[in-house]
């Protein structure tokens, strides 16, 4: 246990100490005591950052489960760091602004808990090296993510909204431990470090690609990629302050995560690169198109975060690209560093916009941007707020998403212009998709802006008024963090995202960063300065342009499609279990009889019959008679309808069958037989005067064929059982023993008798009880009816 | 013997099967006596029949039945026999309680899924 270690679990201890202290004390905001944690983490990681960058990475290990290779192997380079500080950090400014947002009147104890086991359960994803370990951190990141979604239990928007991204994020999951477990059988290891050092066992290992696909719908999943998006503009139910670390800047960036971690094992394949690539591009272009529309801000943010999101991811398949073949290496290592640097930026700039729009929401009573406007000299703080973050957002400069932008245009170009295989026939798409995404990007952040900010003032639910200064703080941090690294993005270059891009690409000695604005008459600048004429006309014609939005109808939507799965999954579970289960006992009878022959018949055809009955008894003319005497009885039992008639042939075959005891040589067993008989004919005659008067009810014909059917087919093969076991006698029987010793070990003569009470004693033993039991019940039985019978007489006088 | 014996036996499960399948309670209950008839019949015959004499030792004998299915038998008997008795009284009382004795119509309630 060391101290990497115990920071890991600090918020965990923390959430078990955080309701103690909220029990005991009320006055002090409950937040000013959660703070402190994620303020040490940050400020321990930062010390850690001289270590990573001079190359030398940090790896301990503790045993948890050391039986089955599940160890706690905290590992730290470039990547883990970045992504660390990154939760740490922004941990830090959301319980600072959830102080000013959430009132002493909510449910704090909760909220905090919930936030801590999400903030550990981050961190131990984003350093953890045992694949085991990372998916249950992995999993508690779903789980409290789910309990944070639905902190207003009362709302049925959050608890569907909660639902789906469990359901979602869930099944992600679970595929992504069958891609671990395949891994971790082809390598023997758990360890990602050693995954990645025998990458090449897993590439000709032919299910690499299998673990693969699980492992990327486990990211995909979680990083709200098309089509899994879904979940994430319904988790805007969620508090803002909520929305902003979950939904911007962490849990969504973790599936960015795995990418980035796995992509030096999978990077030999190209189907890795381009399932990574096209889809990220497609939720780039698809989420953006649809955040226009949007009228919730919340909504749109929640939507620019998909289409950030796919932004970064596709960075990231071009970046795996760099060693695949070696192709054009410098520019797809531009594509790697592009991603870890719109990683930070966006988690910069998209904090700081839901923190805006909490705190729009909490000033004025509605997130609709249809009854906001004109708050430009009412919030100037938060407009000054938004207005830095949304311009970084649409990628315009000094702003840091500018930098990133032309990073990402770049490198997109280059794809396009290399001819690579397969790609090379649709690569000519790749930019274009990504500047229409950047238009619409562009178009959105201005509506943001100028949609809220200005225009005419409409009356909202609240008088607006500026925030109080303690909410603002973590905006305005976040924003001058915008405004430091677009102005001087070198100050991160060397120490983090150098570290973070050698990480993701598995190299030894660091790749060369340096960002600066200036390239040239580039065609990344000129498309920047087309994506920005283009989203100006398009903002400003917006009205004209919206009804092609209504070509998307309702009922071809992922999410209709969403909700008709799991409706229909429940009614279509509903409708085989009641038509499976009926209820009557007669159907499940059909099921363990048809079973028990199918099974029988096609294990005998499996293994063939042979039938050699040789060794036979021959037969007597008293057993030939007796044997007439059943199966007459049989017939009649069958056939009567009389109850009287059927007791007495049940008798009949019954005393037959004492007569064959006799026959066969087992005196006992006649005896037994013949007395056990005569009292159950007894007890069937007790039973006489109750019981209805005819035996049989009226059956159709159809339900008599099925049983005949299934009767004769039992009985066959129970025939065929039979004989088939006659015929192979393997061993002799074990009775020689019993005959030999019965005399001389038990002192007995009757060889029956002294099986039944001295070698094997113990049955005869449970065989009372079983008796006794019997007796006891048949007591109770007719006990509870004159029971009721007096309490019904009472009911009745 | 045996053949025709374990043919037999078959046939006994095979009526009891169509006895067991049927509505009426009571014809259950006759189907699982004579399901039980049948094993015990088929559990002798799988220890060979009328080889040698009485499981019962005698100087001038030497060979003898198994006794073994025998004692098995015997528990099966009595084991059996303390089932139909209690099935039995069971059905009585259900008798009394929903003053029906065929089985469709003993079904819980609907719980409207």
């Amino acid at each position: 246990m060391t101290l990497l270690h115990f920071l890991i679990l600090l918020p965990l201890i923390a959430a078990v100490i955080i309701p103690v202290v909220y029990k005991y004390q009320k006055d002090i905001h409950l937040g000013w005591f959660v703070l402190p944690v994620p303020f040490v983490i940050v400020s321990y990681l930062f010390t850690l950052i001289p270590t990573v960058k001079s190359g030398s990475n940090i790896y301990y290990t503790l045993n948890f489960m050391p039986k089955i290779g599940m160890n706690f192997d905290v590992y730290i380079d470039g990547l883990g760091l970045l992504f660390a500080i990154l939760i740490s950090g922004i941990g830090t400014l959301v319980v600072l602004y959830s102080i000013g947002y959430l009132s002493k009147d909510e449910k704090l104890g909760n909220f905090y808990v919930y936030l801590l086991m999400f903030m550990a359960a981050m961190l131990g994803v984003v350093t953890i090296d045992n694949v085991l370990m990372l998916y249950m951190f992995w999993e508690l990141t779903s789980i409290s993510s789910f309990l944070l979604i639905a902190f207003w239990t009362t709302k049925e928007r959050s608890t569907y909204g909660a639902q789906k991204s469990m359901l979602i994020t869930m099944f992600g999951g679970f595929m992504m431990l069958g891609g671990f477990i395949l891994l971790s059988i082809i390598t023997e290891t758990f360890s990602i470090r050693e995954m990645i050092a025998s990458s090449d066992v897993i590439a000709s290992s032919g299910v690499g690609v299998i673990a693969l696909v699980l492992i990327l719908l486990g990211a995909f999943t979680k990083s709200a990629q098309f089509p899994f998006y879904i979940w994430l503009p319904d988790a805007m139910e969620a508090p803002t302050p909520v929305s902003a670390y979950l939904h911007s800047a962490t849990m969504v960036k973790a599936g960015l995560y795995l990418v980035a971690r796995f992509t030096p094992v999978f990077m030999w394949s190209l189907t890795w690169v381009n399932t990574i690539l096209i889809i990220g591009l497609i939720t780039l272009a698809w989420a953006s198109f649809n955040a226009v529309v949007k009228d919730d801000m919340k909504a749109v943010l929640a939507f620019s975060t998909v289409s950030q999101l796919g932004l970064i991811m596709s960075l990231l398949g071009l970046g795996a690209l760099a060693v695949t073949a070696g192709f054009n290496e410098e520019i797809f290592t531009v594509a790697v560093i592009a991603a870890v640097f719109h990683i930070i930026n966006h988690a910069t700039f998209k904090g700081a916009l839901f923190m805006v729009t909490g705190i729009v929401d909490h000033q004025t009573g509605t997130r609709s941007i249809k009854r906001l406007g004109a708050l430009m000299t009412i919030m100037p703080i938060s407009f000054t707020i938004t207005l830095i973050t949304a311009f970084s957002m649409a990628g315009l400069p000094p702003f840091n998403g500018f930098l990133s932008k032309e990073m990402f245009l770049e490198a997109m170009f280059e794809i396009s212009q290399s001819n690579i295989t397969i790609l090379s026939t649709i690569s000519v798409l790749f930019p274009l998709l990504a500047i229409l995404g950047s238009i619409f990007t562009f178009v959105y952040s201005m509506k943001l802006i100028f949609g809220v900010f200005t225009g005419e003032s409409f009356d909202t639910p609240k008088e607006p008024s500026e925030a109080p200064m303690l909410v603002l703080i973590s905006p305005v941090i976040l924003a001058s963090l915008v405004v430091i690294i677009g102005l001087f993005p070198n100050i991160l270059s060397n120490t983090i995202i150098s570290p973070a891009a050698s990480a993701i690409l598995d190299r030894q000695n660091f790749v060369d960063v340096s960002i600066s604005f200036w390239h040239g008459v580039t065609p990344a600048l000129l498309s920047t300065i087309l994506i920005v004429l283009v989203g100006a006309l398009l903002y400003y014609f917006r009205e004209s342009w919206m009804f092609i939005y209504d070509y998307i109808k309702e009922r071809f939507t992922l999410n209709n499609f969403y909700d008709q799965s799991l409706v229909n999954s429940t009614k279509y579970s509903n409708k085989v279990t009641n038509t499976l289960s009926t209820g009557f006992l007669r159907t499940y009878l059909l099921y363990i009889f048809g079973f028990l022959t199918i099974f029988s018949i096609v294990t005998m055809f499996r293994t063939g019959l042979n039938l050699s009955l040789t060794d036979l008894a021959p037969i007597g003319i008293q057993e030939v008679i007796l044997i007439v005497v059943i199966l007459v009885s049989l017939g009649i039992i069958m056939i009567t309808k009389s109850r009287m008639v059927s007791i007495i042939m049940l008798g009949a075959v019954g005393f037959s069958m004492a007569l064959f005891f006799v026959f066969f040589r087992a005196p006992d067993l006649a005896l037994t037989q013949l007395a056990i008989e005569t009292v159950t004919t007894t007890l069937f005659l007790v039973c006489f005067y109750h019981l209805p008067k005819v035996s049989k009810l009226p059956e159709t014909r159809q339900f008599k064929l099925t049983n005949f059917i299934v009767a004769v087919m039992v009985g066959a093969v129970s025939i065929l059982i039979g004989l088939s076991a006659y015929s192979h006698r393997i061993f002799e029987s074990i009775s020689e023993y019993h005959i030999e010793h019965v005399y001389d070990l038990a002192a007995g003569k009757n060889m029956v008798n002294v099986i039944l009470v001295d070698f094997r004693g113990y049955d005869t033993v449970f065989e009372t009880v079983v008796f006794a039991i019997a007796g006891i019940g048949i007591y109770i039985l007719m006990r509870m009816t004159s029971l009721r019978k007096d309490d019904e007489n009472e009911e009745h006088t | 013997m045996e053949f025709v014996m374990i043919i037999l036996s078959g046939v006994l499960i095979g009526c009891a099967t169509y006895l067991i399948l049927s509505k009426g309670v009571l014809r259950i209950i006759i189907g699982i006596s004579v399901l039980s008839h049948g094993v015990h019949l088929m559990l002798l015959t799988m220890g060979q029949l009328k080889r040698g004499n009485v499981p019962i030792l005698d100087e001038r004998v030497e060979v003898y039945t198994d006794p073994l299915p025998q004692a098995m038998i015997l528990t099966a008997i009595v084991i059996s026999f303390s089932l139909t008795a209690y099935s039995l009284v069971l059905a009585l009382n259900n008798y009394k309680v929903l003053g029906t004795d065929d089985t469709e119509d003993m079904k819980g309630r609907d719980d409207g899924y």
